[in-house]
């Protein structure tokens, strides 16, 4: 860690190289300088390096150049985090409030059990993405991906919104299981989805106007991002998976 | 290449293993005894084992040279087998009737061995293969027998984290039989339904963990009845009935007479796979993608990993990065 007024002073922005640096004198780098009252971290060389930012809390943001291991943000509570690479498994998993931003793709069960805050993938995801998400009354996960989606998008899903803005509606959607055992939350997939594809308790109907109003904020937000053209997205069609009832398992696993 | 770079990529992933065992196989080891298998034995108490081996080689050829393989004592690794290497030659006139008679020798040597000779444990037995394993961690199991100083066209690696069988030298990854190595991320819980089939073949489980039974599968099917690798990987980790149904007919006639005649092949449970042969690597995953793997390329190199980090250690400008489909293999060959 350096800055321009040596270690003890109070700064606003902090820059950590990780190049060799195993993931807990990483964390402890970074809580440190939360704590004296940074506002941006930027760290760059990361290789690997695991549970970046897990469980840290404030108004703070990272930004990170490379390749960071699993868990990014775990558990992680207010800060945001834009990723300059591609992420390994599980970023956002059980993440309470803030925001990740990866200029890249990222690994299996992106927003594991996400609970609150957004993310946004500008490429492709892989397996279960959005696997368990859940929401609890002003708290609502939501998971934006640019790119392509591997089989059990939103497996298990009880809560929050996946919004699937690729592939473009000319590669059709071959991923089996998209919301298998999905009993809460939505997802939403630009183009169509045949009906084979959709997983145990999910079901398929097309938006109303007032449900793509609401995505049109968060299509604005990842064109941003990423520096994509929003009109094209806004004008496509989309297509909204949920669970097929109230309670699709009810009677799976208790007797009434 | 030499062990360093593989050294490198395992140790970014030290979270993935426990300490209890690592491992490395490197193709193309020993030039100088390319043409005799490489027969790799943990022996314990080698004074009282060694010579029920030797006798055993005797008989079913000629042993061209012998040597305990070199190691270097690390901190937390305890000796407590000796790891020792035969070239040996196998003699062709003693099996008469089979098409392949001296990898059949071999195969035949190491059941019994692993079987009949207790304090001897032959955890290798291919041409120009060399296998290093122990318990530890990656970095010291690579010390302990200095990686550095061998140089192969494949190598494999591999961080055990033992779940549901103990730790120990004989079940660290790679496993090898012949010219298969195979290392394995999780658990193919088929094992019981795996073990059968493959034991009716003449093959025995002496490992206690349910890797070895992937090198013995490979073995059956691709050296024994002749099918590609990826025709293989299918048998192993083959589409659900519902895709089948969807193919057009020649395909789903294919898979279907796979997936029937090699039911009990199937693997069940989470796992990623990769399978070295000397001509090419074969990596893929459980249908249902339950554990990861990424691929790169970079000129003619492919690696495959677990994690993208680890490739990027051993190649910083790989330009590629690919996560292939669930139970869809990626085939490297190697061209001369």
């Amino acid at each position: 860690m350096s800055n321009q007024w040596g270690p003890d002073a109070v700064m606003d922005r902090v820059r950590i190289d990780a190049a060799g640096m195993h993931y807990t004198p990483l964390n402890m780098a970074i809580r440190a300088a939360v704590a004296k009252g940074a506002r941006e971290i930027e760290i760059d060389h990361v290789m690997g390096q695991r549970f970046i930012a897990d469980g840290l809390k404030g108004d703070v943001r990272l930004i990170i150049h490379g390749v960071p291991g699993g868990d990014l943000g775990m558990f992680m509570s207010g800060p945001t985090c834009i990723v300059h690479g591609n992420c390994d498994h599980a970023p956002g998993n059980t993440m309470d409030s803030g925001l990740i931003v990866i200029h890249g793709s990222a690994g299996d069960a992106v927003a594991h059990s996400m609970r609150g805050g957004k993310v946004f993938v500008r490429d492709s995801i892989g397996y279960r993405g959005g696997i368990h998400m859940k929401q609890y009354r002003d708290k609502r996960p939501i998971l934006v991906l640019g790119g392509n989606f591997r089989a059990f998008l939103g497996e298990y899903m009880a809560g929050g919104l996946i919004l699937a803005l690729g592939p473009p509606p000319d590669r059709p959607i071959r991923e089996r299981g998209i919301g298998s055992g999905i009993h809460g939350g939505r997802i939403i997939v630009r183009g169509d989805v045949d009906d084979e594809y959709l997983g145990v308790g999910a079901q398929k109907s097309p938006l109303t106007r007032e449900e793509r109003d609401e995505i049109s904020p968060l299509i604005r937000e990842f064109a941003t991002y990423f520096q994509r053209d929003p009109d094209v997205l806004l004008d496509d069609s989309y297509v909204q998976i949920r669970p097929s009832s109230s309670r699709p398992f009810a009677s799976k696993y208790t007797w009434e | 290449m030499d062990g360093r770079a593989i050294r490198s990529a395992l140790s970014m992933m030290d979270e993935r293993g426990s300490g209890e065992g690592a491992g490395y196989v490197a193709y193309g080891a020993f030039p100088e005894f390319a043409d005799y298998y490489a027969i790799h034995v943990f022996f314990d108490a080698i004074h009282e084992t060694k010579a029920a081996v030797d006798q055993e080689l005797s008989k079913w050829g000629t042993i061209v040279h012998e040597e305990e393989i070199p190691t270097f004592e690390q901190q937390n690794i305890r000796k407590i087998h000796t790891p020792w290497r035969y070239f040996f030659q196998p003699d062709a006139r003693l099996m008469p009737r089979s098409t392949t008679p001296e990898d059949d020798i071999v195969m035949h040597l190491v059941m019994k061995v692993n079987t009949s000779i207790p304090g001897a444990l032959v955890y290798a037995s291919g041409k120009n293969i060399a296998i290093f394993k122990a318990s530890g961690w990656p970095e010291e199991v690579a010390d302990f027998y200095r990686i550095q100083d061998y140089k192969g066209y494949i190598w494999l690696g591999h961080n055990r984290y033992p779940t549901n069988t103990p730790g120990w030298w004989g079940g660290a990854h790679p496993f090898n039989l012949l010219h298969w190595s195979v290392v394995h991320n999780g658990e193919i819980t088929s094992y019981g339904t795996n073990r059968r089939y493959i034991e009716s073949y003449g093959y025995r489980c002496s490992m206690f963990t349910d890797t070895e039974v992937v090198a013995y599968l490979f073995d059956l099917l691709v050296r024994r009845h002749h099918l590609a690798p990826e025709l293989a990987v299918r048998a192993l980790a083959p589409p659900f009935w519902d895709e089948i149904d969807r193919m057009p007919g020649r395909e789903a006639y294919l898979n279907r007479a796979i997936r029937l005649t090699y039911g009990p092949a199937l693997m069940n449970g989470p796992f990623a796979i990769v399978v070295a042969k000397p001509d090419a690597i074969v990596g893929f995953t459980d249908r249902i993608k339950l554990r990861p793997l990424v691929t790169g390329t970079m000129g003619d190199r492919l690696y495959i990993s677990s994690e993208e980090a680890a490739i990027r250690v051993m190649e910083p400008e790989v330009g590629d990065i690919t996560m292939p489909r669930a139970g869809e293999p990626v085939i490297g060959r190697v061209y001369t």
